[in-house]
């Protein structure tokens, strides 16, 4: 049976010269992946209002739509057409620029994962590498729309955030390395392949694997800057935090930039921990329309569980959050990953 | 010529000011902080008040007596009630007064009730202002059956006006009683819930524990009262000190915590509610029948002298100061605004801490800020 | 503490204190300006008396002259008192400070500078607090008047 992928890519080459056919499949991906992104973005966001007033006693979106499902839809539209309010004194150039950093970065790693076996647009032999570098320039955005504000707010959120993102990028990156000990490769379609003849990689590694997955929500959920890691924007403290003079469609950018994050993070642990877009035990991984409702399944698990801590905790402080990185996520971090060398040595990793 | 640059400290750092308000969302109202900062460290709290400043003081002085209670609803809105009480309690000592029995429970249950209101608010912007939001629709849920029990007794569901000088201003109403049970039985049941969702939780704990201590000789020297000064172990319940209306037949705690610090603070808050719920339910059954108010004059004049009344409400004590020349308006009429003097500790209590944590502290204060600037 | 044994105490320092308990609930102190920070030391100070807690401080003006009167209460033996501090001097009143002995006094003289136009001597930050900082006027003042927002029935 031909994939629906596989049938477009023949078509294509099929009916135009290599290079045309080239250019136009990179086009389509690219419209793909914008539009999913912004669908995805603006039903996060949606959700995380449902999972909201679910938790706090209240309906929720309910009136734009059955349900409310085109909520966020209008919500965006208000966005488009709001005026770009700005400060006089804002370095116009820094200012304007800084909402594409955290957008485009988000848009690049999307691109990256692989949502099925053929729904994979850009296989890199560097993948994890790659994603949690590209991810993290997000950052930059943050602290140039801080510091272009020209408002004091907006700089202690931004370097709240410079802190924060420096730390917690390290806890993000050897929790994966210590799953990437298992797989021994960083190309995602290989990490894959390991779980896919081995059992998902939280089940492979067992203790160390899962001491992994609770740093990296952890560190994941300090990295996408959400409650009770929230403290760039604060508003409780900060009014609104590094985007406290941007308006309309720019704090859009911002603001789907976030939810994006989020759905990122989700997919970097479903990758690695969860083994992406298999079935558990294998049961339906032939159906190849199976294999991406798998993936988001499991994804929408996660971002559900990421936006219970949203509305369950408070939000710690600054000392304690640099605390909890470097005087206990770090160092426990650097045991497991000799722990899960140890265990990978010694051979007593679970195997299916 | 080549100029030469000669950087003289590389690490020289500057402390810088920063407005916190007077639109801000942690100050719950139009109050200004101006902060020192040094990068997140605050140095110097100077509050900037009178962004709300009405002078209720010197409105008092062109006013009759009946007409100063509806002022004083505008002061501290949470306890609008027993602000009106205050008033009223000194009037009617200044012409002593004996109010009926059935007048002294009802303002005392109602009173009450402003308290478990004013509290439930407070905590719901507790844990907003430390990150959490939901506390706030939780606090908001029982808060408003209180306010539709308010407003089924007099109309109003925030600035209550049910007081007047010699009684209430109508009997209550028939419902009264039953609703009030039904709130207490759905209350009881949800306080515990306040307690899951915050009390034990290891973020809020390193929040607050530890956080803005004030010893007792500084809530002493700073006049520091209600809840805010018990945290710190000072003894200054006036229902307990200085019984008024039906305060003094009924049994409860003075709750006390030495701590001084915002966990502490925040552990006073969450017992008064209880306190406030074994009040209610020592009284509610026994509402003496009589009339509700004792009949004066349509302008009551205060004889000559000097009145004092103090009331605790929900941020502790308020006094009323009323100098009269024996007309019909006080010569001087002065709040001692509980807010007031809890604000003037601020910035004793938050340097060096870190900007987080004054919002914390500034939650655990309590204030509600035209209750300071009157 | 008994009003009289209060009284008693009191007198013993100085002879220019006056007292009375006429119209008013409280033991009412009348100290002159040029002594009241010296007494209210000593009332702070001394053991038997021990006013630790200045519950309300009022500014007043009496037409003539301008006041500030103090609300204290000992909070461990529970007993309370008045001061009152008068000064005639309209155009330049001046009372000194007693915020290094109760801190709470430092806001609270704050607000009566602003609103009764009294400094107080020896105050660390005698700014103002609640009025703009080009108010004209003190408006607790007798003889203040604001012919648009005032309305005097």
């Amino acid at each position: 049976m031909m994939l629906p992928t596989e049938w477009i890519h023949n078509f294509l080459y099929a009916s135009m010269p290599e290079g045309i056919a080239h250019a136009v499949e990179l086009v389509l991906i690219a419209v793909g992946f914008l539009m999913f992104f912004a669908v995805a973005g603006l039903y996060l966001v949606l959700l995380e209002r449902w999972i909201a007033a679910w938790i706090q006693l209240r309906r929720g979106p309910n009136r734009v739509g059955p349900w409310g499902i085109f909520q966020t839809i209008a919500d965006a539209l208000k966005l488009v057409t709001k005026e770009l309010t700005g400060t006089n004194k804002a370095d116009k150039f820094l200012y304007n620029l800084a909402p594409y950093f955290p957008i485009v970065a988000a848009l690049i790693t999307i691109s990256v994962f692989a949502y099925s076996q053929s729904l994979h647009a850009f296989d890199i032999n560097i993948g994890i590498f790659f994603i949690t570098a590209v991810s993290s320039i997000g950052v930059i955005g943050i602290l140039l729309a801080g510091w272009s504000s020209n408002n004091k707010y907006a700089l202690i959120g931004a370097m709240r955030s410079g802190v924060m993102v420096v730390s917690y990028e390290l806890s993000v990156g050897l929790s994966l390395l210590t799953m990437v000990l298992l797989t021994g490769s960083l190309q995602l379609s290989e990490i894959i392949e390991v779980q896919r003849t081995g059992g998902w990689l939280i089940v492979q590694g067992h203790i160390p694997a899962v001491i992994a997955f609770m740093i990296y929500m952890i560190a994941g959920t300090a990295e996408t800057n959400r409650t009770p890691f929230d403290l760039i924007e604060a508003e409780s403290e900060l009014g609104a935090g590094y985007h406290t003079e941007y308006s309309g469609m720019k704090f859009a950018y911002f603001f789907l930039a976030e939810f994006i994050n989020m759905f990122i993070v989700a997919s970097i642990a479903v990758t690695v921990f969860f083994g992406a877009w298999l079935s558990p035990f294998g049961i339906t991984d032939g159906i190849f329309w199976l294999q991406p409702v798998w993936f988001f399944a499991k994804v929408l698990v996660i971002i559900v569980l990421m936006m219970l801590f949203r509305w369950t905790f408070p939000r710690l402080r600054i000392d304690q959050i640099l605390t909890l990185e470097w005087k206990y996520l770090l160092p426990l971090n650097l045991i497991n990953l000799v722990l899960m060398a140890v265990i990978i040595w010694l051979g007593w990793t679970i195997n299916f | 010529m080549q100029q030469e640059y000669i950087v003289k400290d590389p690490f020289k750092t500057e402390e810088y000011m920063i407005n916190m308000g007077p639109q801000h969302p942690a100050t719950h109202g139009v109050l200004r902080l101006v902060l020192t900062i040094d990068g997140e460290i605050i140095k110097k709290v100077e509050p900037d008040l009178g962004y709300i400043h009405r002078s209720i003081e010197k409105m008092c002085e062109y006013d009759t007596y009946q007409q100063i209670v509806h002022l004083t609803d505008r002061m501290d809105y949470l306890s609008s009630h027993i602000n009106n009480e205050a008033v009223c309690l000194t009037v009617e000592k200044a012409l002593e007064l004996e109010v009926p029995e059935r007048v002294k429970v009802i303002r005392t249950i109602i009173g009450e009730l402003t308290r478990l209101a004013s509290h439930q608010l407070w905590w719901g912007v507790f844990g907003m202002d430390i990150g959490g939001l939901t506390t706030y629709f939780y606090a908001f849920r029982d808060r408003e059956m209180i306010n539709d029990i308010f407003e089924e007794t007099c109309g109003a569901r925030l600035t209550m006006n049910y007081n007047v000088p010699g009684g209430l201003m109508f009997d209550i109403h028939p419902n009264f009683v039953n609703r009030t049970k039904a709130f207490i039985k759905h209350f009881k049941t949800k306080l515990p819930e306040y307690d899951q969702l915050l009390t034990g939780n290891i973020i809020f704990e390193k929040r607050t524990k530890g956080v803005g201590v004030i010893s007792k000789e500084d809530a002493i020297s700073f006049g520091v009262t209600g809840p805010t000064a018990r945290g710190s172990g000072l003894v200054s319940d006036i229902r307990k000190s200085h019984p008024y209306s039906a305060y003094d037949r009924v049994n409860f705690n003075e709750v006390l915590f030495t701590e001084g610090d915002t966990w502490s603070r925040y552990k006073v808050r969450i017992q008064e509610m209880w306190e406030s719920i074994s009040i209610i339910e020592q009284l509610i059954d026994n509402i003496p029948e009589g009339d509700f108010k004792v009949p004066t004059k349509a302008v009551i004049k205060l004889p000559k002298g000097e009145f004092y009344q103090r009331v605790e409400t929900a941020r502790g004590e308020l006094g009323v100061y009323i100098n009269s020349d024996g007309n019909k308006n006080p010569y001087r009429l002065k709040f001692r605004s509980p807010g007031f003097s809890n604000l003037s500790i601020l910035d004793h209590v938050a340097r060096g801490s870190k900007l987080g944590d004054l919002v914390a502290i500034m939650a655990s204060f309590d204030l509600v800020i035209p209750d300071i600037d009157r | 503490m008994t009003n009289l044994e209060l009284q008693n105490t009191i007198a013993a320092w100085s002879d220019q204190i006056t007292f009375t308990e006429e119209a008013t609930e409280f033991l009412t102190a009348q100290v002159p300006a040029a002594e009241w920070h010296e007494i209210a030391l000593k009332l702070r100070s001394t053991p038997e008396l021990h006013f630790d807690y200045l519950f309300c401080e009022t500014g007043i003006d009496y037409g003539t002259d301008l006041g500030v009167i103090y609300h204290l209460r000992s909070t461990d033996l529970k007993h309370e008192m008045v001061v009152k501090v008068n000064t005639s001097d309209r155009e330049n009143a001046r009372i000194d400070t007693v915020c290094d002995i109760w801190r709470t006094a430092e806001m609270n003289e704050r607000e009566i500078h602003d609103l009764f136009g009294i400094e107080f001597n020896n105050h660390p930050n005698m700014q103002v607090l609640i009025l703009p900082e080009n108010w004209v006027g003190f408006p607790l003042r007798k003889d203040y008047s604001d012919p648009v927002n005032m309305i005097i029935r």
